[in-house]
């Protein structure tokens, strides 16, 4: 049960990485889209595809921190104790991040929407590299079992660092491939070419990153290396193909194929680091998926809650992203006129009639 | 066990951790729970002002659910962020309290996951959807919204109601060796907690909305959009605030019997006693209570139906296992109690003029009630609040583990919290500006429309009455 249960939580950071990457990665781009009338027609496209979706994608990340210390309470703590800091950091992060975002939407002044705006895409650059520096810390081995303290040294070691700048380079190499479909959708050559390019740099950056985050890894954390090089060699393997087939397809135009591949890469990368550390939790530690805290019974319960989300949950994100792909959302929420039946004859409106006296 | 928990109590005071993590607990759930109401009830409350606007052709209803729409969407953004902020605080501020017991208490956490994400993707079809879904699909696109706020509440308070109540489980030498999944998520106090703070979600959000439009009122919009939007939100709410008083009143009682030091500190009951007097405001130092009304036998009355029920005090246990400033739990006990009652009255100036006359009560008092109703249930919601989480201490699960054993023991907590003092003050000012300038920009659009031959808004420079006049 508790293998199960880990590999939910697995599931799920690939789905927060997958699905809420891509919308750290549109701030990005919004923070590289240069000034205010260059940077228009990139900012709507971002703005627009993120605005209906990024609170959805965004609760994937309660749902992996609950699944996260409800299983495994122990390594958890010891999680929340010794990287405290780039933690807190990151969590700052994600509210200013999300404040702006909403904030944009509502205000019409220039200026005001630029400082909105630049929250919001200055705050998606540094959320995610600091959730970066936690997986690195954590893969690194720089988590002791029973922690009490904050560590500095553990999330700034140069296998953290790395990993916190192949989460940025991540988010924004899915959010251009992403772009490159919603600029498709809406027949939009100029800004498909726009992305097309940074969606090829990003997934340059991004690969070099990997690599490099694979080797630093013998030093601190050689167990898992070899593993990585062993067991979970051919995710490893298949993250590489995948990067390689989305550039192909990127150079062939063929970029709705490109962003299933691209998001298949970095779940498998997600997967190599899981099937790499399993059964431990915590590497450099004896703390594993069954003693980490819990107990069958919550084992239990997570997997009929994670069963209850898959009946009720996934149905409802393919309805959202169907909508979405549609153009069925977005728009103003308020635009003049009411949208009521004109055929209905306007004596019939007895309800708010009967209260203005 | 003992010996360890009061090095640990004694490790934690020294670093000096539990009162800047409780304070930021507080400053943050404090400053969230009015979006998480407005979270769970707004969306009815849009829904039914659709539902009346599509059954009856209201343009103004529609219009009305429109707008609400709009503001609830910058609402629901905020929520979001600062809910993330009390889930990772659960691990960041009390890591002690999830190491021991995130197994057990995790879990109507998680069952609150799948309501929060219904609650938003159906929140991102809903708030984007107005102008491509048809009516009815639309409406019937807001359900899963309201119908997930109030499971997910559940869930959240079940979590609480646990704390307080906790049961369900066994645990051996540090670990948790079997959970009951059914006991722990409805634990003893989950039966009046669920309740009296859903029925807080739609009284607050109720009262919010009336007084927005109260207000308008009160400045001499005396139009048909005003008296709707004040009729939405105030009927339901006014309706419910007898139903709270009642679950409150049902809860106090169980309190007593459950958790006997709490209730003690709300009711001024320092030693166990018969004919125990009823204490309204007055403020306890040293044993005195100064300017206090004392009524006598009504406490006893109130808990058993009789003067002669024994009432539990505070000396039954030890004065380290006692909570903390007694005085603020059993003065904000008073303020909500208050502040309800006043609610209540309010609903029922309305229902008698409603009812002898067909409209609405003319006096301007009434429209000045209206219009701070909605701070009053706020207040009120935020007073029970401090009572029943000051009123737990020092224990975090009541009797099992204290807070000073669940904090952090890493420093620079206080710096924190003065972040977060900050950027909440921003993010507060932020919202609430935002929600201003969408009613200003509304009542340009509806001065436009006043005038559709007029000039452009912006060459109008007069206030908003005069053009509606």
């Amino acid at each position: 049960m508790a293998d199960t249960v880990g590999a939910i939580l697995l599931a799920g950071i690939a789905l927060y990485a997958v699905l809420g990457g891509a919308d750290f990665g549109g701030g990005l781009w919004d923070l590289l889209a240069g000034t205010t009338r260059r940077g228009r027609r990139p900012r709507a496209l971002i703005d627009e595809s993120i605005t209906p979706v990024w609170e959805a994608n965004h609760v994937w990340l309660i749902f992996d921190l609950v699944i996260f210390w409800t299983a495994f309470p122990h390594a958890f703590a010891a999680v929340m104790n010794t990287l405290a800091l780039p933690l807190w950091l990151a969590l700052g992060g994600i509210v200013l991040r999300g404040a702006g975002f909403a904030f944009r939407e509502e205000i019409t002044r220039l200026g005001q929407q630029r400082a909105a705006g630049a929250t919001f895409a200055f705050f998606s650059l540094l959320t995610p590299f600091f959730m970066g520096t936690v997986v690195g810390a954590i893969a690194a081995g720089a988590v002791p079992a029973g922690a009490s303290r904050a560590s500095l040294a553990a999330w700034t070691s140069p296998t953290a660092l790395l990993a916190g700048f192949l989460f940025v380079a991540a988010c924004g190499y899915l959010a251009a491939v992403y772009l490159i479909v919603e600029a498709q959708r809406r027949g939009d050559p100029a800004m498909q070419a726009y992305f097309t390019r940074r969606a090829q740099a990003a997934a340059l950056v991004a690969g070099a990153l990997s690599l490099w985050a694979l080797f630093e890894l013998r030093n601190p954390d050689p167990a898992l290396f070899d593993r990585l090089t062993g067991r979970a060699l051919p995710l490893v393997v298949l993250a590489g193909v995948c990067g390689l087939t989305v550039l192909a397809l990127l150079t062939a135009g063929r970029a709705k194929g490109a962003r299933v591949v691209a998001a298949l890469g970095v779940a498998a990368v997600i997967w190599g680091w899981g099937v790499a550390q399993y059964p431990v939790l915590l590497p450099g530690t004896t703390v594993t998926l069954t003693s980490a805290g819990a107990t069958h019974a919550t084992f239990v319960a997570l997997v009929v809650v994670a069963a209850a989300a898959v009946i009720l949950v996934v149905p409802s994100f393919a309805l959202l992203f169907a909508l979405q792909g549609r153009h069925m959302l977005g728009g103003p929420a308020a635009p003049q006129g009411a949208r009521v039946d004109a055929s209905r004859p306007k004596v019939r409106a007895r309800f708010t009639a009967s209260w203005w006296r | 066990m003992h010996a360890s928990e009061t090095v640990l109590l004694a490790a934690a005071q020294v670093t000096g951790n539990v009162v800047p993590a409780r304070a930021q607990m507080a400053a943050t759930l404090g400053f969230h729970i009015i979006l998480a109401c407005l979270g769970i009830a707004l969306p009815s409350i849009v829904l039914l002002a659709e539902f009346i606007g599509l059954r009856q052709g209201d343009e103004t209803a529609m219009r009305l659910a429109r707008r609400w729409s709009q503001a609830m969407g910058v609402l629901i953004a905020v929520g979001a962020v600062t809910g993330t902020v009390l889930s990772f605080e659960m691990g960041l501020l009390w890591p002690g309290l999830m190491r021991q017991y995130g197994a057990v208490l995790g879990i109507p956490f998680g069952v609150e996951g799948i309501f929060f994400f219904l609650e938003a993707i159906f929140a991102g079809i809903y708030l984007w959807g107005w102008r491509r879904l048809s009516g009815w699909a639309h409406f019937w696109s807001g359900m899963p919204i309201a119908v997930s706020g109030i499971l997910g509440a559940m869930s959240v308070i079940a979590v609480n109601a646990w704390m307080n109540t906790p049961g369900g489980f066994t645990q051996r030498g540090g670990r948790i060796t079997s959970v009951d999944v059914w006991q722990v998520f409805f634990s003893r106090s989950a039966i009046y907690e669920m309740p009296h703070m859903i029925l807080a979600a739609y009284m607050v959000s109720g009262f919010l909305v009336a007084g927005v439009y109260a207000a308008g009122i009160l400045r001499g919009r005396r139009d048909r959009y005003h008296y709707s939007g004040f009729a939405l939100g105030f009927v339901p709410a006014a309706i419910l605030t007898p139903f709270q008083i009642f679950v409150g009143d049902t809860a106090a009682r169980a309190i007593a019997h459950d958790q006997p030091v709490k209730f003690a500190a709300m009711e001024y009951v320092a030693r166990t006693s018969r004919q125990v007097p009823e204490w309204l405001g007055g403020v306890y130092v040293n044993g005195n209570i100064y300017a206090g009304i004392k009524i006598p036998y009504v406490d006893s009355l109130l808990v058993g139906f009789g003067p002669g029920t024994q009432v539990t005090g505070w000396d039954s246990v030890r004065a380290v296992d006692r909570p903390p400033a007694v005085w603020l739990i059993h003065l904000t006990f008073d303020v909500m109690v208050g502040l309800g009652f006043l609610l209540l009255l309010a609903g029922l100036w309305a229902a008698w003029t409603g009812w002898r006359r067909r409209r609405w009560p003319r006096p301007r008092l009434f429209w000045a009630l209206g219009a701070v109703s909605g701070l009053a249930a706020v207040v009120a919601m935020e007073c029970g609040w401090v009572v029943t989480e000051v009123g737990r201490q020092p224990w975090v699960v009541y009797g099992l583990q204290t807070t000073a054993e669940a904090a952090t023991t890493n420093g620079g907590v206080l710096t924190i919290l003065s972040l977060i003092i900050v950027v909440y003050g921003v993010l507060g000012a932020a919202t609430v500006a935002i929600l201003l300038m969408l009613s200003r920009r509304w009542r340009r659009d509806d001065r436009d429309q006043a005038v559709p031959y007029g000039p452009p808004s912006v060459l109008l420079d007069r206030p908003a009455g005069q053009v509606e006049a």
